[in-house]
C-alpha cells in the first residue's frame, strides 16, 4: 500500500474534513458502515496458524469482501461470549453501564487525532460493543430500542468492532480523562477476545503469539539462532570497546534470570539497547543468565485474550524456576511490562520458588516486587546510579540531544516514570522535555502498538503516531533534538519509522534516514559506562558512530 | 432528531401531571402514589444495580496509574495519583468523586497548519460538571426540610449558604438557579460542539431536559405560584411517615414537579445516571498500585493453562542446543561426544 508523501499528509491531516478538522459527517454512526480497503486494515491470521492455536473457523478469508465466511450461529457465539464476559469481567460490566458520554475523552485518543474518524473517539469505540450490549441488557429494550441507543448484533456491527478494535492500541490515555477511569483498553481486549470466538483476528499478532509459544520468541528464532545473534552483539562490544562480555544461555544457578523483549537481540535499533544491558551487567558484574526457552519479554497474548497472555508468560515462572534463580530482572519494553507488573503474579504466581529480589551489588532491596519477583531494568539501573556504582562518562553521548518518550504501559498501568529520568540525567550532559500534555501519564503511544505495527497499514500507523511526533518534531525545531530516548521495544521497532517519515533527515550524512534517532535508554547508559580495561580513547558510540572528542576522557 | 423525541417526552410529563394535579382525586395518584412507587423503584433499582456489579469478580489489578509510582526511596512517588496503599486509594477516590479530579485534567486539542497539534486547557466541562452536581446535591438537602421533623440542624445551615445573597423574598437560592443554569449549559454543549453532538443519544438529551424542567418548576413554585409550602410540607411528611394523605388545597405546578422527579426516580437506576454508583466501583481508580508486591488472586483463574512445556521445547531442539553449546536436561543419544559447556 502505497503511503502519501509526508508533505501531502502534513497538509491532509490538517486540512481534510473529518471531525478533528471540524466538519461533521451527514450520516448517525450507526449508518456509517465500515468500509475496508487494502491499506486501512492488518491481514487476517492464516488458516494454519489458526489452526496451531486450536482457534475456531480457520479458513482463508478477506476483509474486503462481503461474506466473511462466519461459523453458524455465530450471533449466538458473541452474545454468549459478552454474558460470560460480564460475569467474569467487573470492569466491562461498569463500563458497559456508567458511561455519559461527556466526550471528554474524545481528543484524547492519538487515532482521532490522527484520522479524524468519529469511531476512534473511545466513547464511540466502546458505544459499538455498549449499542449491542444496551439491546440485550437494558431494562425497556423491547419498546425503546433505538432512543436508548441500542442495535442488534449485525455483520455490520461485527466488521465495525474488526476495524476499531485494531484502531486502538489499548494505550489507556482515554482513561486518564475519563471521569470514571473507564479504560478503553478493556473494552478492546473485549471485543478482539469476542472477535477471536467466530474466528475473525490479524496475523500479525497470531503468528508472533504461535512463534513465542513454539520457540520462545516471536521471531521464531532457534535457540541456537538466539545465542549466535546475541554472540554477534558480543562481537561488536568488543570491537567498540575492547571489552569481552560472556552472556550465559540456560544456566542453572545463576543470580538472576534476565529476559528482554527479542527484538532487542535481532533488530535495530534494539540490538544497541542489548549491548547496553551486556556492558552494564558486565560493568557490576551480575551474575546472570539469558534463556533460549523464556527469550521473548513481549507478549502477543495481551493483544489476543487473556488466556493467551497467560500461557505465554508462564513460561517465564517456569524457567526462573527449572534454572533456580533467584530472582528476575526484566529489560525495557511497554506492554511487556503491563502484563509483569498487572497480570503475571495473579496469573502465574505465587513465586514462591523465588526470592525477594534484593539487588547483589548495592544490597538494595526492591520492596514494590515482593510478590512478583520481577524487577525493571530501570529500577535496577536508577538504584546503580544512586549508590555511585557506576562509571560513568556523560560526554560520550555528547553527539545526542534526547528527549525522553513515556510509554504508555510502564507510564499509565505502573507509574515508572521518574526513574528512566533520573538515569538519563546521568548519563548525557542534556536533553529536553516534550510539551507537558504529551509526557508522563499523558503520554502519547507510538502509534503501533498492540500488535498494530505491520506494514499493510502503514499510513494508519503514521496518522496514529502523529501526535508523539508532533510533540517529538516540537523540541526538535525549538532545541535541536536529535534523539528519541524510550524504555520500550516496540517503540524501538516503531517510532524509528515514525521519524523516518515525519522528520527526514536533513543534514548531508547520505546513509542518515531521519533527523531523530531513536534509542533505548540502556543503549545509552551502555555507551556512558567507562568500563575497566576498555580501550583508550575509544572513539566510537555502540552504533560505530563517531564520538564527540572530550578532553576529560581518562 | 434526537433531541426531539425527549423533550416531548418531558412536555408529555409535565402536561400530565399538571393534568392530574388539577383535580383532588388526581392528585393522590400523581401527589402520593406516584413518588412512593417511583422511590421505591429508585431505591430497590439501585441497590439490585450494584449487586449486580459486584457479583462479577475484578480478576486483575488494572489501576491507572496517573503519576510516579512507589518503587525506590529516592524516587519521590505521587501518592494520591499513583496510591499504593488503601488509604491513599481513598484520597484518590475522594479527589474523583468531590472533585472530579479526572476530568479536571481535560484539555482540548486543535490542529493547526504544519500540522500543528495544540493544546489548550479545558476547564469548562469540569466546572459545569462539578457545578450541576453540587447545585443538585444542595437542592437535595434542601429539601430534606420536607420529609424529616424536626428539620436536621445542618439543613438550615445549608439555605442561608445558598440564600447568601438575599436576593427576594422568599429568599432566591442559588442552588436551583446553578442547577438549571449548568443544566442547560451542558445541553448547549451537546447541540452546538460537533464531537459531543455527534456522540449524543436520546438518553443524553432527557435526564438533562428533565432536570431543567424540575429546577424550573421547582423555582416557578417558590416564586412565582407561591405553593402553600405547609400543605405540601403535609403532603411530604405522609410520604416519610406511611401515612399518606393530601391535604388539598396545592397547586397544581407542584405535581408537575412530583411528576418530574418521580420519573427521575424511575429512570435513575436503568440509565447512565447510576455513574453516581459505578464510579466507585471502577477497577482503574478504586485499586492500589502495588501488584508486584503483594498478589492479588483471580477467582477464575484457570490452572489448566500451562505454558509449552519446557521438556517439548528442548525435544524439538535439542540437537541445536547441544551443536550451540546451550545446556540441555537430557542429553543426545549415544552419538560421536560433543563439547560440553563448562559453565
Amino acid at each position: 500500500m502505497a503511503i502519501p508523501k509526508v508533505e501531502e499528509l502534513r497538509n491532509n491531516v490538517a486540512h481534510e474534513a473529518n471531525m478533528f478538522t471540524g466538519a461533521i459527517p451527514r450520516k448517525d454512526w450507526m449508518e456509517t458502515p465500515a468500509e475496508f480497503k487494502e491499506g486501512n486494515y492488518a491481514y487476517p491470521t492464516k488458516p494454519e496458524i489458526q489452526e496451531y492455536h486450536k482457534f475456531p473457523n480457520a479458513r482463508e478469508w478477506n476483509p474486503e469482501d462481503d461474506d466473511w465466511l462466519l461459523p453458524d450461529g455465530w450471533e449466538k457465539i458473541i452474545l454468549d461470549g459478552l454474558k460470560d464476559r460480564l460475569d467474569k469481567f467487573r470492569s466491562l460490566k461498569v463500563y458497559m453501564d456508567i458511561c455519559v458520554r461527556c466526550g471528554a475523552c474524545a481528543d484524547k485518543c492519538h487515532f482521532f487525532l490522527g484520522t479524524g474518524d468519529p469511531k476512534n473517539m473511545p466513547v464511540l469505540r466502546a458505544e459499538l460493543l455498549r449499542s449491542v450490549y444496551r439491546n440485550e441488557y437494558s431494562v425497556g429494550r423491547k419498546i425503546l430500542g433505538k432512543m436508548l441507543g441500542n442495535r442488534p448484533m449485525t455483520v455490520g456491527v461485527l466488521k465495525e468492532w474488526f476495524m476499531y478494535a485494531y484502531q486502538c492500541t489499548e494505550c489507556r490515555r482515554c482513561s486518564v480523562f475519563c471521569p470514571y477511569g473507564i479504560d478503553t483498553a478493556e473494552i478492546t481486549m473485549m471485543l478482539r477476545e469476542l472477535l477471536h470466538l467466530v474466528g475473525v483476528g490479524i496475523n500479525w499478532i497470531l503468528e508472533p503469539a504461535a512463534n513465542s509459544n513454539r520457540t520462545g520468541n516471536h521471531m521464531g528464532l532457534q535457540p541456537h539462532t538466539f545465542k549466535e545473534n546475541i554472540g554477534y552483539l558480543v562481537d561488536d562490544i568488543k570491537d567498540i570497546t575492547g571489552i569481552d562480555v560472556n552472556p550465559t544461555f540456560n544456566r542453572k544457578g545463576a543470580e538472576v534470570l534476565f529476559i528482554t523483549p527479542s527484538a532487542d537481540v535481532f533488530a535495530e535499533p534494539g540490538i544497541y539497547t542489548a549491548m547496553g544491558y551486556m556492558l552494564l551487567f558486565e560493568h557490576i558484574g551480575l551474575d546472570y543468565t539469558f534463556s533460549t526457552y523464556a527469550s521473548e519479554g513481549g507478549n502477543f497474548g495481551l493483544f489476543t485474550s487473556n488466556e493467551m497472555m497467560k500461557k505465554l508468560n508462564a513460561k517465564m515462572y517456569a524457567e526462573a524456576k527449572r534454572l533456580g534463580v533467584k530472582w528476575i530482572l526484566g529489560g525495557e519494553c511497554g506492554h511487556m511490562w503491563r502484563v509483569l507488573h498487572q497480570y503475571m503474579d495473579t496469573m502465574n504466581g505465587p513465586a514462591d520458588f523465588l526470592q525477594v529480589p534484593k539487588s547483589p551489588i548495592t544490597g538494595t532491596v526492591f520492596e514494590n516486587a515482593a510478590s512478583t519477583k520481577m524487577v525493571h531494568i530501570s529500577e535496577f539501573t536508577a538504584d546503580l546510579i544512586k549508590h555511585g556504582k557506576l562509571k560513568l562518562d556523560p560526554q560520550r553521548n555528547a553527539h545526542r540531544l534526547p528527549t525522553f518518550h513515556d510509554s504508555c504501559n510502564p507510564a499509565r498501568a505502573m507509574g515508572l516514570l521518574d526513574e528512566p529520568r533520573y538515569i538519563l540525567d546521568a548519563v548525557v550532559p542534556k536533553w529536553h522535555e516534550m510539551p507537558e500534555n504529551t509526557i508522563r501519564e499523558k503520554t502519547y503511544c507510538c502509534g503501533s502498538g498492540t500488535g498494530l505495527n505491520t506494514g499493510e497499514i502503514m499510513e494508519l500507523r503514521m496518522r496514529s503516531g502523529l501526535p508523539r511526533a508532533n510533540a517529538v518534531e516540537h523540541v526538535y525545531r525549538k532545541h535541536g533534538v536529535n534523539a528519541l530516548a524510550n524504555v520500550c521495544a516496540i517503540d524501538r521497532a516503531t517510532l524509528q519509522p515514525l521519524m523516518e517519515y515525519w522528520l527526514p533527515p536533513t543534514g548531508d550524512d547520505p546513509m542518515a534516514t531521519t533527523d531523530v534517532d531513536v534509542i533505548g535508554l540502556s543503549e545509552l547508559v551502555g555507551n556512558a559506562l567507562v568500563m575497566d580495561g576498555e580501550i583508550e580513547n575509544r572513539d566510537q558510540g555502540l552504533r560505530f558512530e563517531e564520538l564527540v572528542p572530550s578532553d576529560e576522557e581518562g | 432528531m434526537k433531541v426531539l423525541n425527549p423533550f416531548i417526552a418531558v412536555l408529555v410529563l409535565i402536561a400530565a401531571g399538571g393534568l392530574l394535579g388539577m383535580s383532588q382525586g388526581t392528585q393522590f395518584l400523581v401527589g402520593v402514589v406516584l413518588p412512593s412507587v417511583a422511590f421505591l423503584v429508585f431505591i430497590v433499582g439501585f441497590i439490585r444495580k450494584v449487586l449486580d456489579w459486584s457479583s462479577s469478580p475484578v480478576p486483575f489489578k488494572i489501576p491507572t496509574t496517573c503519576g510516579q509510582g512507589r518503587s525506590l526511596s529516592f524516587i519521590k512517588e505521587d501518592r494520591f495519583d499513583c496510591p499504593t496503599t488503601k488509604g491513599d486509594v481513598i484520597v484518590r477516590m475522594f479527589l474523583e468523586v468531590f472533585l472530579f479530579r479526572s476530568l479536571f485534567r481535560n484539555t482540548r486539542a486543535e490542529v493547526h497548519d504544519g500540522p500543528k497539534i495544540v493544546y489548550g486547557s479545558s476547564i469548562w466541562l469540569w466546572l459545569l460538571g462539578i457545578t450541576f452536581h453540587y447545585a443538585f446535591l444542595t437542592i437535595v438537602v434542601r429539601h430534606l426540610r420536607l420529609f424529616m421533623e424536626p428539620v436536621p440542624f445542618f439543613v438550615p445551615i445549608i439555605e442561608y449558604l445558598d440564600g447568601f445573597l438575599q436576593i427576594g423574598a422568599p429568599v432566591l437560592f442559588m442552588s436551583g438557579i446553578l442547577l438549571v443554569a449548568a443544566a442547560g449549559a451542558l445541553m448547549a454543549r451537546r447541540l452546538i460542539m460537533p464531537q459531543i453532538r455527534y456522540i449524543s443519544l436520546p438518553a443524553d438529551y432527557f435526564p438533562l431536559l428533565l432536570i431543567m424542567a424540575i429546577g424550573i418548576t421547582g423555582i416557578l413554585m417558590r416564586h412565582t405560584f407561591r405553593v402553600d409550602i405547609t400543605h405540601v410540607k403535609e403532603l411530604t411528611l405522609g410520604l416519610a411517615s406511611f401515612s399518606w394523605n393530601n391535604p388539598g388545597g396545592i397547586h397544581p405546578i407542584f405535581f408537575i414537579h412530583v411528576a418530574l422527579v418521580s420519573t427521575l426516580m424511575v429512570y435513575f437506576p436503568f440509565s447512565k445516571l447510576m455513574h453516581m454508583g459505578g464510579i466507585f466501583f471502577s477497577p482503574t481508580r478504586n485499586m492500589a498500585n502495588d501488584s508486584r508486591a503483594k498478589r492479588h488472586i483471580n477467582p477464575w483463574n484457570d490452572p489448566n493453562i500451562k505454558p509449552h512445556a519446557y521438556a517439548s521445547y528442548e525435544d524439538e531442539f535439542r540437537e541445536f542446543m547441544v551443536d550451540a553449546g546451550i545446556p540441555v536436561e537430557k542429553e543426545l543419544p549415544a552419538k560421536p561426544a560433543t563439547e560440553e559447556e563448562a559453565e
